[in-house]
């Protein structure tokens, strides 16, 4: 495993990966790569790599879990054995639980639960490989998961984190960074909406640095979803192409 | 009271549609008087009604809807029957004996059984309650013979084509009954199975390019070219 490094960021200002403060990592998204889900997801932010999958609206199994006036989404956040330096056990640990809940709970107010009642979806989440803010690109690939199943949604949810490192605060954090810096905040929100869906945090900061954090991460967000209904459309954008020549 | 999108552009979830005066059509949904789209497709704007025409989504039951179904289990009094929707539809036996059910006279799974198919119509569903079935009608009941297959539910319009134009030359082209469920599963029964196989293609490609223009022309002459050439085979 590397050593602890001396400086997270250097006397120009950039950080361990040559990035300024508020720049996020480069980012790659697919949409729709699973042809036996029925939507899917794939992301790549920075060195994370994580596939989400969606599945229904189908009936509930077991049965006694659905609920009379809405839909339920079930949610489930897993890390491959591969995915980080030292092996983790494939069985789910505490810490994915509780992501999966999480996820599952900034995703549920983008969709409209009461439209299909007794139904089901399920949403699984598996990640390849982790560099810090692994619950943030999944809910960025797990929501686009949901639109690509065709299941009816109020907006696109988008997640990005912020946080402070060496008194600076700083946008979209890696590993290391989260490990060794001193606040790490998670945001996730519906930017047609304006509606925040998941803010978290993990370290101190005062209530200044929090509101520079919050305002960062949701304009990480906005650069974030650009990209995400960008790889939504681009599927179908030769079907717009095609349909223009008609008229 | 402004549109913000060209006609037939690619809308996704969430995305602002329209502002003011109009109502919300087909996959939007309106809040604060503005219209939102709630799924990925084609927007489009008639009459002040915003619509959405999806790209993708999944069959959802309608009272009235003609659909293929399977028979996955024999109960006490009917059949549950998977339709290919979120719920399993019910199926009463009184509805297709048409008359009461006696149950020391009638073997239920003599009638229908589990893996048969059936064409159905949906008599009735609400929140509460599954979608019943009814075969009391004519065309409808058991599936004796012809081939199925599946496709996107969002794709059978383009199937039926405009006023039924494409349905009908597939049918007169191939010389093959089709039964189109709305729920994506169609029934092709013809003569012999090569008519079926012939029309089977032409629904198959139809999907694949259910986007673009001038089909109904270009499927009449492929399913021309394919009669031509298995002439030239039997020869």
């Amino acid at each position: 495993m590397s050593e602890k490094p001396e400086k997270l960021i250097d006397k120009k200002g950039f950080r361990l990966d040559g990035r300024k403060p508020d720049e996020l990592r480069p980012i790659k998204i697919e949409v729709g790569i699973l042809s036996n889900a029925d939507g899917s997801a794939y992301i790549e932010q920075g060195k994370n790599k994580i596939l989400a999958a969606a599945f229904g609206p189908k009936e509930m199994h077991p049965k006694h879990l659905s609920l009379p006036d809405r839909m339920v989404l079930r949610c489930r956040y897993h890390m491959a054995p591969f995915s980080v330096q030292e092996r983790k056990s494939p069985a789910p640990s505490r810490r994915e639980v509780e992501l999966s809940k999480v996820i599952r709970e900034s995703l549920e107010p983008s969709v409209f639960v009461e439209y299909y009642p007794r139904t089901g979806v399920d949403i699984f989440i598996e990640v390849l490989q982790a560099d810090g803010g692994t619950r943030c690109a999944s809910i960025t690939a797990a929501s686009l998961a949901l639109a690509d199943a065709g299941i009816p949604m109020r907006d696109l949810v988008v997640a990005c984190a912020a946080g402070k490192v060496e008194n600076t605060v700083v946008l979209d954090l890696m590993d290391t960074e989260d490990k060794v810096g001193s606040a790490d905040v998670p945001l996730a929100f519906m930017p047609n909406l304006n509606a925040v869906t998941l803010l978290q945090m993990d370290g101190i900061l005062t209530p200044e640095e929090f509101e520079k954090a919050v305002n960062l991460a949701m304009e990480g967000c906005k650069k974030i979803y650009t990209l995400q209904k960008e790889a939504l459309k681009t599927k179908y954008i030769a079907i717009q192409q095609e349909e223009e020549v008609e008229e | 009271m402004p549109t913000f999108f060209e006609k037939k552009q690619v809308v996704t979830p969430g995305e602002l549609l329209a502002e003011g005066d109009y109502l919300a059509g087909e996959n939007t949904y309106a809040e604060d008087n503005k219209i939102y789209a709630s799924r990925i497709g084609l927007a489009d704007c008639d009459n002040k009604k915003v619509n959405v025409v999806a790209l993708r989504a999944f069959y959802f039951p309608k009272v009235g809807d003609m659909v293929i179904g399977t028979v996955l289990e024999v109960g006490f009094n009917g059949w549950t029957v998977d339709i290919k929707a979120p719920y399993t539809a019910l199926l009463r036996a009184s509805d297709v004996l048409s008359r009461p059910y006696k149950p020391q006279n009638d073997e239920l799974s003599q009638v229908l059984n589990g893996g048969d198919l059936i064409v159905a119509k949906i008599a009735s569903y609400d929140r509460a309650h599954d979608p019943q079935l009814t075969v009391g009608e004519p065309g409808l009941g058991k599936i004796t013979r012809g081939q199925i297959m599946k496709v996107t539910p969002t794709k059978i319009p383009r199937v039926i084509g405009r006023k039924g134009s494409m349905i009908s030359m597939i049918k007169q082209e191939a010389g093959c009954q089709i039964i189109l469920g709305i729920n994506g599963v169609i029934l092709v029964t013809g003569k012999t199975p090569e008519d079926e196989e012939l029309a089977m293609m032409a629904i198959q490609k139809i999907e694949e390019e259910s986007h673009t223009s001038g089909l109904t022309d270009r499927i009449t002459q492929f399913l021309k070219e394919e009669k031509a050439k298995r002439e030239e085979n039997k020869k």
